[in-house]
């Protein structure tokens, strides 16, 4: 059993959490992502890891509310316990030889690109980050963005707080008024890394991706992670829990990612509702 | 008296019932069938059974023992040999081991010993109150990666000579493939919990939730004062044919879809972890894997699976008894076939189409037998102008596994072989001072006594490395 060491709600559907894990928080880097079960019956999920803190045994998760297992998650409290925990697992975020990165993030994706952003600044990097919501509600980490950015571009898709666009705006901007960077990192929907993929590829910067496919044991077992790289006309099969969870953006097949992505979408829809409904009559 | 030529008929459910039911399909024997079966045993001098055992237990002693009635005494004398008696009794292929080299299977049938292994080791979790005791400790500490029937064995013959032993399991459930791949109706997931405890009882510290090349590498463990380590970390990463559809909505590794079942629990009315159930379902491999894939499939309430293998009858690699149930079931064998592609739904007017992405079938070829390859089996060759489509929206690919990565990437100094698997001498020990491995993770994937048999030749060489400190 591992015990939650806090709970904070970041909006009204993505909460922060920090759990006694010491293994875990000995050892991930960023980009590296865990597993977890709610409770002895409960499915395993991955969450990527949004910070530690080796002295407390304590590793940060940040996750939104969309399904039964991060709903029975949520009615958690601090100081209650989860079942399992197992990490850190994928290959950390590579941040060596980069001078000048520019990090794109997207909603809960940016509880990812956070750390990320923190790894290239204590690295001495420059750091760009463009982070966008749907609308104010949902802003998160902004502060923590600020302190680890050398630039800071918010955006919201309704216009509701900062900026109104989508994150390839300001990026497509850059890229044409002669800004060059040694590499973009965007972590987000799959739908705005395609296309933040597609907007950086007339520049010719590189572009990781960092992938959050279905996934089972996590640790190169089940292939339910696996996803297709398409390189020099040549499909590859990849998996995402111990080939990345990082890509070449320019590599992956999105619209197939997409797609898989969505295989139990009815299954999980009726889950959240009834997981919903339990707690309504409670 | 005559003897009987034939083994005694092991009670089973009804093939039309437990195709529909995840309940084990055997049923086992009764104390009386179990006496009459032991009395066949000739108890001949040169016990030529107990060579073809992998760990060899002392099978005309513990068959003599249930001739006389006591159970117990016939559950010490495996438990002398093997950790794992009520597992072995129901998964090892028997009719290739130990029965293969029965002196009554000369002229008649061979004495049904797995029936007979089954029949204690469930006898004696059932009437047994004694808890293990653990041993006086020697002082030495070994930790062994992975719970599967290799690990297992290791720490179980470590555990008995007053080892203190840590073992390490990636999973959130003990047990490896015994809890993961092979399905409840083979292998009861109780029976499995059941072991595990005794090896607890025995002192052996199970921690779930570390994954070591991740959590903790080999090198930590050693500075943590393990004098020895065991990696039995299993078969990795499923194969794929690398023919077009294999990433379409429903396309599953078998490691996958029976995770999804077994360790997830997938087959419970209303589970928490989804898997597709009913429809006609393709499994792709003619293995012990595929066998159990499609059976489970079947289970849960597919309308018509088939097994889809590129050779014949004669050269399917599965256990004859698995293949027979899986008939008697009504798996349908499409042997001589092989995939060629596997064919989407696709709504050119609706992108947006919820269809879109699933299968709708596979596209198979017919094939023939070749001239024999390296290893002596005929290779099969596509007939020209063959092919055909078989109506599926599930497809199971069961051809085999990649060895995992993680402990090989970082453990410096370990080699393995063209690939992947980890090169081991005959005593098991890896080309790292102190590192033993053992099972798939050497193998490739085999089976499970052959896991448990590597795990006891390295529990001895590891016992005869630290005893000599």
């Amino acid at each position: 059993m591992y015990r939650i060491l806090s709970k904070t709600p970041l909006n009204p559907t993505v909460t922060q959490m920090e759990i006694e894990a010491p293994l875990v928080a000995n050892k991930a880097l960023p980009g590296q992502f865990i597993i977890l079960r709610v409770n002895e019956e409960g499915e395993r999920i991955p969450l990527t890891v949004a910070g530690v803190d080796p002295a407390r045994g304590a590793v940060k998760i940040i996750f939104q509310i969309v399904g039964a297992t991060t709903e029975l998650l949520n009615r958690r409290n601090e100081g209650e316990y989860i079942q399992d925990f197992v990490g850190p697992l994928g290959v950390p975020t590579h941040t060596e030889g980069i001078k000048k990165v520019c990090i794109v993030g997207g909603g809960v994706g940016c509880a990812i690109a956070m750390p990320v952003a923190q790894a290239f600044h204590e690295k001495g990097a420059e750091v760009t980050s463009i982070i966008g919501f749907r609308s104010k509600d949902l802003l998160i980490l902004e502060d923590e963005f600020r302190a680890c950015s050398d630039r800071l571009i918010v955006m919201t898709d309704d216009g509701s707080y900062a900026r109104h666009g989508n994150v390839t705006v300001p990026l497509k901007e850059m890229l044409e008024a002669g800004e060059t960077f040694d590499l973009i990192v965007t972590i987000g929907p799959l739908i705005m890394m395609k296309f933040v993929t597609l907007t950086a590829k007339p520049f010719g910067v590189p572009v990781t991706v960092s992938m959050n496919p279905i996934m089972i044991d996590g640790t190169g077992m089940c292939g339910g992670c696996r996803l297709t790289l398409v390189r020099d006309g040549k499909r590859i099969t990849k998996f995402a829990c111990v080939d990345g969870p990082d890509f070449n953006g320019y590599e992956v097949d999105f619209d197939e990612a997409m797609s898989r992505g969505r295989m139990y979408f009815d299954f999980e829809r009726h889950a959240h509702e009834e997981t919903c409904n339990l707690f309504k009559d409670a | 008296m005559a003897l009987n030529p034939k083994k005694h008929e092991m009670p089973t459910q009804a093939p039309a019932v437990r195709a529909r039911n995840f309940n084990e399909v055997a049923l086992g024997y009764t104390a009386e069938i179990a006496v009459e079966e032991a009395k066949r045993c000739l108890n001949c001098k040169n016990r030529p059974c107990v060579t073809g055992c992998p760990v060899n237990v002392n099978i005309p002693d513990f068959i003599m023992r249930i001739k006389a009635g006591d159970f117990e005494g016939a559950y010490r004398i495996i438990n002398e040999t093997s950790s794992l008696p009520a597992v072995c009794g129901r998964v090892c292929p028997q009719e290739t081991q130990c029965e293969s080299k029965c002196s009554m299977g000369v002229r008649f049938e061979p004495v049904g010993i797995g029936r007979l292994e089954r029949f204690v080791a469930d006898w004696h979790n059932a009437n047994a109150t004694e808890k293990a005791v653990p041993p006086a400790p020697n002082g030495h500490r070994v930790a062994i990666v992975g719970s599967g029937p290799s690990g297992l064995t290791c720490a179980g013959d470590l555990a008995k000579k007053g080892y203190k032993v840590s073992v390490f399991e990636a999973l959130h459930t003990a047990g490896g493939v015994l809890v993961y791949g092979i399905p409840e109706f083979r292998l009861p997931k109780a029976i499995v919990a059941k072991e595990v405890e005794t090896l607890k009882d025995l002192g052996v510290d199970v921690q779930t939730n570390v994954v070591i090349g991740k959590t903790l590498t080999v090198d930590e463990l050693f500075g943590m004062g393990y004098e020895a380590v065991f990696i039995g970390s299993g078969a990795g990463l499923p194969n794929f044919m690398n023919i077009p559809g294999e990433s379409l909505k429903g396309v599953y590794s078998a490691n996958e879809f029976l995770t999804r079942s077994n360790l997830m629990k997938a087959y419970l009315d209303k589970p928490v972890t989804p898997i597709m159930k009913g429809g006609h379902v393709a499994v792709v491999g003619g293995g012990n894997v595929a066998m159990d894939a499609a059976r489970t499939a079947l289970r849960l309430g597919a309308e018509h699976v088939y097994i889809v293998y590129r050779r014949s009858m004669d050269e399917l690699p599965a256990r004859r008894e698995e293949v027979e149930h899986a008939m008697e079931e009504g798996i349908d064998f499409r042997l001589l076939n092989n995939p060629v592609e596997i064919l989407g739904y696709s709504n050119p007017e609706n992108p947006r189409d919820p269809k879109n992405g699933f299968v709708t079938g596979m596209r198979c070829i017919k094939m023939a037998l070749g001239e024999p390859d390296a290893k002596g089996r005929r290779r099969p060759v596509p007939i020209p102008d063959s092919e055909f489509t078989l109506d599926v929206d599930t497809v199971i690919m069961a051809i085999g596994t990649s060895p995992n990565p993680l402990i090989k990437d970082t453990t410096e100094g370990l080699s393995v072989n063209s690939h992947g698997g980890i090169i081991v001498n005959e005593n098991g020990l890896t080309s790292r001072e102190n590192v033993w491995a053992g099972g798939d993770a050497v193998t490739g994937a085999a089976t499970v006594i052959s896991a448990m048999g590597a795990g006891k030749i390295a529990a001895k060489a590891i016992d005869e490395a630290l005893s000599a400190k």
